[in-house]
């Protein structure tokens, strides 16, 4: 039986299309120059899907844009959690390494954007560097915390039973600490999406924030509006599918977690 | 798992190794030639500029100029985002037919990053301060409905029924007892909405603005000044991290109040 719940939500959302259609097509209210109608969204999406628009169709765009985020968080990965690991670990790496940081720290991933344009230009190496700084911070904090919440006796039970220093590292330090590394991935997802589509509206040569960009300069209402659409459903789904790599990789801690 | 901890003659001594090794690398790899000194200029040509850019306009105005500009937008979208977002998130922790048409809406809102807002931020408000804002809110709003949307929810039921009992209406129940009870994760809420709003600042005056210290950056981008980039870069850090401080205190002088573990 579907709930009060989700008949109010979709309630909801329906009043708000609804909405949408009154003050645009309906009354003119809103002039189609400042905000696009539903059929002005659905011409946009048809035009994006089927001849393109800003050199590419929608599905190169959004790969593009997905092509970046993934390589920038796989790259912020294969550096932060090592390093957030071997502070854990290790104080003096932890003393060495904390000052860098609380310089570092505080300015935003989005401040870096100008800097990385002038060094890497405008193509994807740019990108991924300001999304290499937006998933590098938490991966590092949380890789950290989550070996210094590991519980000692686990440790000091493999020591004993002769684990070699390598095995100690990748078979029980790393999937203890797992659990909140996941955490700080899951919050680093979200910057990165806004630190790419900032990167992409300041300077590039394809990608969603490139749409956004030319449907902007194009004064193109409709266009601008499946820029955003697709923003949030490529958010959506990039969140979802580390939910289920998360599932797969810690079935023992998420199943208890439910 | 806790290490051993260091002794703190050592800790400072790791921690000075670790800033002079960074510091170091960063003077040799511009002062040997390493890298193009255009393109990484040396620590002390960016702390030159940031004192040359004190007085001395770039981009129209001086370093304090451009940042008092971003600060007035920054206080206008965060003031904006706490005036509409605490609120709903109250009425929303009381009234559950609120909570049920609301949260779809948000939910749904909440997935796009705030600066895709940006072209329609331009679209209506050109490069004034009405684009910023917007973005700011955007950016802003999320954490001061949630939290205060959570701390209304968790309020103990006790109180609750105590106050229902004696027959409290709606707005004194929500005035008197889900305001107060909430205030912790209001106030938890409104220090990370103050981080993300100064993310978007810099992010919206990237794009859309005619004056701030993001607009600065952009315009010494262009013009190959990769000290004045820096120097941008380090005023905005250095502003944030004030903000940081400020709220962190406050939260913690609050906390201590309510007697909350701090």
């Amino acid at each position: 039986m579907i709930g009060r719940r989700v008949w109010v939500g979709l309630g909801s959302v329906a009043a708000v299309l609804l909405l949408w259609f009154g003050l645009t097509t309906a009354t003119g209210f809103v002039s189609p120059g400042r905000f696009p109608s539903p059929a002005d969204f659905w011409l946009s999406l048809n035009q994006i899907a089927t001849r393109g628009y800003a050199g590419g169709g929608l599905a190169a765009h959004a790969l593009q844009s997905v092509k970046l985020v993934v390589m920038g968080f796989v790259v912020a990965i294969a550096t932060g959690v090592p390093l957030g690991l071997w502070m854990g670990w290790d104080r003096r790496a932890e003393a060495a390494i904390n000052p860098i940081f609380l310089i570092i720290r505080p300015i935003p991933p989005l401040a870096w954007i100008p800097l990385a344009i002038l060094w890497l230009g405008l193509g994807d190496g740019a990108k991924i560097m300001v999304i290499w700084f937006a998933a590098f911070v938490p991966s590092v904090i949380n890789s950290f915390a989550g070996v210094r919440n590991i519980d000692r006796p686990i440790i000091e039970a493999a020591q004993m039973l002769g684990t070699p220093r390598w095995r100690l590292i990748t078979e029980v330090i790393a999937p203890a600490a797992a659990p909140m590394i996941f955490t700080g991935l899951r919050l680093s997802l979200q910057a990165s999406w806004t630190t790419l589509v900032a990167a992409e509206l300041v300077g590039a040569l394809a990608g969603i924030g490139f749409v956004l960009n030319m449907a902007q300069q194009d004064i193109y209402p409709g266009m601008i509006l499946v820029g955003m659409v697709t923003v949030g459903v490529l958010g959506w789904a990039t969140t979802y599918v580390l939910g289920l790599v998360e599932r797969r990789a810690l079935a023992w801690n998420v199943a208890g977690r439910d | 798992m806790q290490p051993i901890p260091l002794r703190m003659s050592e800790k400072w001594a790791w921690g000075a190794l670790g800033l002079f090794g960074f510091i170091g690398l960063w003077a040799a790899l511009s002062a040997f030639g390493i890298v193009p000194r255009q393109f990484l200029p040396s620590p002390i040509d960016v702390l030159a500029r940031f004192v040359h850019l004190l007085t001395n306009p770039f981009a129209g105005a001086t370093l304090p100029q451009h940042l008092a500009s971003s600060f007035q937008r920054y206080a206008y979208g965060v003031l904006l985002a706490a005036f509409i977002g605490v609120p709903l998130g109250l009425l929303m922790g009381w009234f559950r037919w609120l909570d049920d048409v609301v949260t779809p809406l948000f939910d749904g809102l909440r997935f796009i990053a705030p600066i895709a807002w940006v072209p329609f931020a331009a679209l209506w408000f050109g490069v004034g301060i009405g684009g910023p804002i917007l973005i700011i809110f955007a950016g802003a709003f999320p954490p001061c409905l949630i939290n205060a949307y959570r701390g209304a929810r968790f309020v103990e039921p006790r109180l609750i029924e105590a106050a229902r009992m004696l027959g409290t209406g709606h707005l004194r129940m929500i005035l008197e007892i889900l305001l107060p009870a909430a205030t912790p994760s209001i106030v938890s809420g409104l220090r990370v909405s103050a981080g993300l709003g100064w993310q978007s600042l810099v992010g919206a005056e990237l794009i859309v603005a005619a004056a701030g210290v993001g607009f600065m950056m952009v315009q010494a981008q262009a013009n190959v000044a990769t000290p004045t980039v820096m120097a941008g870069m380090a005023a905005i850090g250095l502003v944030g991290m004030a903000i940081d401080v400020m709220l962190r205190q406050g939260e913690a002088w609050l906390r201590r109040r309510r007697g909350l573990q701090v």
